[in-house]
């Protein structure tokens, strides 16, 4: 049995057995052996594979003190020895599924061995994720439990005995954002031909290479005279109010915040500063004006070379935030923007 | 009008007294071989030829060009127009191959960009000529001439071998030969066919600083895009100047040899109807693009195909070239498929191209340059193995002390060919 895999399985308070929402607090805790759908699991496994310990953590505990709850879980896990690590099933519950892809990137990337989950693609786990961690696809709720477990244990298997994968597709995990280099069964020129006729006849036909989703603009026609425009303020630099009381991450930002500056005329670095974790903040925080310009727009209202400043500015973190959720944001900044008559927005960056 | 090939299958090459083939060898005098290839020019210094074969524990680098030997034996011109022979139009009557060979010129690196062909391991599998016997010729040149003297100094005397070779194979009766005919794109309709109309745009590198082809002897920066008939790249109307990344390069050889034209002309008259053949330049002005691109679009309506096929060169700043040219081909409502290979980084996770068109939704990928290989030694290195982590491609610390070189794919000559000569692609894994 010398050569039987050591499996620790990771699970949240719920799929542990502990309890519901009530209990979504629970430090991170360890029981040797399978527990929950890891007696479904060892069952696939069989002789190739035990599990020898289940680690687990509520789910607001881990997703709160985020740093200290993936050392303890880290440091059990660690402590089984195992081969290779297994999380989930988390299907499509986000906090739970954040918290088996951070687990799952922290293991591979700090014990070097192989890690796999599993989540329905619409959880924000597979976006934080997918490109770190194999994620096998699954149902969007337990029923889909015993397909995901299977595909999970397979993938899993493969990866500790250091078998070769096949495509996403074969194997069931989800696509990774990752491009390898395989021999086609036809030079390039032939396929290409090939897809040329079949795209000239409206045949299906399936490119080799999807463009990246761009989302273009075109610029609507200058405004002219701004003496009476409402002018807006968005910055992605994450310049909040002292104390962030938003919470917004300082990275792969899942919120933006909307401040009513009415009356403030300065933004001092004592009642202002950046969120945003992916630059130097000393100068952002010095002046909160070099990144967000209110000061020269309060000149500008001022002078009346724009109409007015409307009473509220945006921010968020541009720090890794996926286009879906930034996508979102402006959607529903927008919706404020033009039910408050805001002809003009600037939008500043870092 | 019609061009046929010849072709006459080369299976041994040997060093011998005179240069000629008897049955399937090719028996070279080395030294008039050597001779030749100097042509006189007094920016080379020494001339050294070797042989490699399919299978060899041999590794050939830094390679500047491959070119395969051809002789004009009917119609008009001569081999690499503009260059070697006078400047009359070629691509008709007969032409013979001598195929299953080539010239590879090697030698002091000019640039850095450029690669490497390995006869055997797992490096052969990625380039197409690793399954050829390659007469090498190793050319070192004056001390103290331009990058541009020294480029052209190869670039010719490469071209010398490859026609003196060539000469060879006039009175050889060819294995096969195949006869490929040109019809004007209004020849298809008067047929009353139904077959799509299928065009060709073909993108070749000119930006300038060793990044440069030439088209019967022209610098193609200074072209406006045009059109020529696809025979004549077969004659050797297009030459590579280019000492650009190895892997997305088109040698002479590739242009020669070009498998679009290939694989259109063996569907013509089954699948399609192939109408014409645009080749247009890649400077590096946006002026230079906008108007290229503009004028290949133009050229592509005037052909009235259904399709196009766009085939390109380089990456980075060629992406957006190959982006502008699908665009206005696309707006004039003709259908459009690149070929390109990527750049998505060592693992493979960034996106892979320097622009992106939404048009761009028929893409056939030759695989990520930057996918890292393993190369372990080989017994014979033709040129010099020191400059393997110089390359563009090469890994700093990635030449062993033992000879085995960790780099990425692409030093490899041919390997992400963009004409879609190999069979690699790329996927999301």
């Amino acid at each position: 049995m010398g050569n039987r895999l050591r499996v620790v399985h990771y699970l949240n308070q719920f799929f542990g057995q502990i309890g519901g929402e009530d209990k979504a607090d629970t430090e991170p805790l360890k029981r040797d052996g399978a527990v929950g759908p890891g007696v479904l699991f060892q069952g696939i496994f069989g002789q190739e594979a035990e599990i020898v310990g289940t680690v687990m953590c509520g789910d607001n505990y881990f997703n709160e003190r985020t740093e200290a709850a993936k050392e303890a879980v880290l440091a059990m896990i660690e402590g089984y020895r195992p081969d290779l690590l297994l999380a989930g099933p988390a299907f499509n519950a986000g906090r739970y599924g954040m918290a088996c892809g951070a687990i799952c990137e922290e293991v591979t990337g700090r014990l070097e061995i192989p890690a796999v989950t599993g989540m329905f693609p619409e959880n924000p786990g597979v976006e934080s994720y997918r490109k770190s961690v194999y994620i096998v696809e699954t149902k969007a709720s337990s029923v889909g439990m015993r397909d995901a477990a299977r595909k999970m244990a397979l993938l899993a298997v493969k990866l500790a005995r250091g078998e070769p994968l096949g495509f996403p597709e074969e194997e069931g995990y989800l696509p990774r954002g990752i491009r390898r280099n395989f021999f086609g069964s036809e030079r390039g020129a032939t396929r290409a031909v090939e897809m040329l006729l079949r795209k000239m006849k409206g045949d299906a036909f399936v490119t080799e290479y999807p463009m990246p989703a761009f989302d273009r603009v075109d610029p609507v026609p200058a405004i002219g005279n701004l003496g009476e425009v409402t002018l807006a303020l968005i910055t992605s630099g994450g310049i909040v109010p002292r104390g962030n009381p938003d919470h917004v991450e300082s990275s792969s930002a899942s919120k933006y915040g909307r401040y009513d500056i009415r009356g403030v005329e300065r933004l001092s670095p004592d009642s202002y500063e950046t969120a945003h974790g992916g630059y130097d903040p000393t100068y952002a925080n010095e002046d909160p004006h070099r990144v967000l310009p209110l000061d020269v727009v309060r000149d500008l209202e001022r002078e009346g070379a724009i109409g007015e400043l409307y009473p509220y500015y945006y921010a968020t973190v541009g720090n890794g935030t996926s286009v879906a959720k930034a996508r979102g944001f402006a959607q529903e900044i927008a919706k404020d923007l033009v039910r408050d008559g805001v002809k003009a927005v600037i939008i500043s960056s870092t | 009008m019609f061009l046929e090939l010849g072709r006459i299958s080369i299976e041994e090459i040997e060093w011998g007294r005179k240069t000629s083939i008897e049955g399937k060898v090719l028996r070279i005098n080395r030294k008039e071989l050597i001779e030749k290839a100097r042509g006189g020019d007094p920016r080379i210094t020494a001339v050294q030829a070797e042989i490699t074969r399919p299978g060899e524990s041999a590794r050939i680098i830094p390679i500047k060009d491959v070119i395969e030997p051809r002789v004009k034996v009917e119609g008009n011109g001569g081999i690499f127009p503009g260059l070697i022979s006078g400047v009359e139009t070629v691509g008709s009557g007969r032409t013979h191959v001598l195929g299953g060979c080539s010239v590879v010129t090697a030698g002091q690196i000019v640039g850095f960009q450029e690669g490497m062909i390995d006869m055997s391991g797992p490096g052969a599998r990625y380039t197409s000529f690793s399954k050829l016997l390659n007469v090498v010729l190793v050319i070192e040149v004056k001390d103290g001439i331009s990058r541009h003297e020294h480029e052209e100094a190869i670039r010719l005397a490469g071209l010398r071998a490859a026609v003196y070779l060539g000469e060879a194979g006039r009175t050889v009766k060819p294995a096969e030969v195949d006869r490929y005919e040109v019809r004007g794109p209004f020849w298809s309709s008067a047929g009353g066919s139904d077959l799509p109309k299928v065009a060709y745009v073909c993108m070749l590198l000119s930006q300038g600083l060793l990044h440069d082809t030439y088209l019967y002897g022209r610098d193609v920066k200074t072209i406006l895009p045009t059109l020529i008939v696809p025979t004549e790249a077969m004659d050797g109307a297009i030459v590579s100047g280019n000492c650009v990344s190895a892997c997305d390069k088109n040698t002479t050889y590739h242009h020669q040899n070009n498998p679009i034209i290939e694989e259109l002309f063996r569907r013509e008259g089954v699948d399609l109807h192939f109408v014409g053949t645009v080749v247009t330049n890649t400077n590096v002005t946006l002026k230079d693009k906008q108007r290229s691109s503009d004028y290949t679009a133009k050229l592509v309506e005037l052909l009235g195909p259904d399709g196009v096929i766009i085939s390109k060169e380089g990456f980075g700043n060629p992406d957006a070239d190959v982006m502008m040219n699908c665009a206005k081909i696309e707006e004039k409502g003709i259908t459009t498929v690149l070929i390109t290979d990527e750049f998505a980084g060592i693992d493979g996770g960034s996106q892979s191209l320097a622009d992106t068109s939404p048009k761009a939704n028929a893409v056939v990928s030759t695989g990520n340059a930057n996918e890292p290989i393993s190369l372990p030694p080989m017994d014979r290195i033709i040129g010099d193995i020191r400059v393997a982590e110089k390359v563009a491609g090469g890994i700093s610390g990635g030449l062993s002390r033992d000879g085995g070189i960790t780099a990425e794919l692409q030093v490899i000559v041919g390997s992400t060919n963009e004409l879609g000569f190999e069979p690699l692609s790329s996927r999301e894994v």
